[in-house]
């Protein structure tokens, strides 16, 4: 997935991305080339300095596997945690 | 990025004398104004910043640590202040449990990235239970500068 909103991951789209995790049974990491993280735990989401157009990998294992990937989909790439992107780009 | 890089040991508060939320931020803000780092006049204005920002969402996220922060066009690098409170101080946060050590960080407006390498290295350190306990356990600024120094040179403390 792909970080499209300005300001990146900093900690309130970490905490967006950690609500959505919790909501799914499945064991959730997210990973970036130098770390792989707990992707329901708010301390390591933020520290994966995920800024604009950094690509993450969300890796997501369990009975609710396919859901919860379409659903942190949805927050990051198509809501962009509700925030806009840089200036001068749409969408 | 480093903590010697943003981290001002100038304000490092090893035992704070606020008792509550609000009073800790304009303490931290206030040292980082007597240091010097964050311009003329500006103290109150950012102070009431990271308060409005730490009312939108408790950034205390549990384990007895909290990291209040905000963007402000008056901040030209990131910068951050230490604070300490043997007692704890209540920051709503997520664990319902008081808060013992608070990382204060600012930063500009216009650098989104950079914010995001300071908190990378802040959150690092500070989902490490032994980096936790020794911070905590740390009385006088010499020991959190040594800490944060040797957190610097070994990246898993």
């Amino acid at each position: 997935m792909q970080i499209k909103n300005a300001e990146g991951v900093h900690m309130r789209p970490a905490m967006q991305f950690v609500d959505v995790s919790n909501r799914f049974k499945s064991k959730i990491t997210v990973s970036n080339d130098k770390t792989i993280v707990d992707g329901k735990s708010i301390m390591q989401v933020s520290m994966l300095a995920a800024g604009y157009g950094t690509k993450l990998k969300v890796k997501a294992e369990g009975p609710d596997a396919k859901e919860a990937i379409d659903a942190l989909r949805e927050l990051v790439e198509v809501k962009m945690f509700g925030e806009p992107p840089p200036k001068g780009i749409t969408g | 990025m480093n903590f010697a890089d943003f981290v001002c040991f100038e304000a490092i508060i090893p035992e704070l004398s606020s008792r509550d939320r609000d009073g800790v931020i304009t303490e931290l803000v206030t040292a980082l104004d007597k240091a010097g780092k964050i311009g003329k006049g500006n103290c109150q204005k950012i102070a009431r910043s990271v308060i409005r920002r730490e009312n939108e969402a408790s950034t205390g996220m549990g384990k007895g640590v909290a990291v209040p922060h905000v963007k402000h066009e008056a901040v030209k690098d990131v910068v951050a202040a230490i604070g300490q409170s043997s007692s704890g101080i209540d920051f709503r946060s997520l664990d319902k449990q008081p808060v013992f050590s608070v990382v204060l960080l600012l930063s500009p407006k216009d650098n989104p990235d950079r914010h995001l390498e300071a908190m990378e290295k802040v959150f690092r350190h500070l989902q490490q239970e032994k980096f936790r306990k020794f911070l905590r356990q740390a009385r006088t600024v010499e020991q959190v500068k040594d800490l944060l120094i040797e957190a610097d040179e070994k990246p898993f403390l």
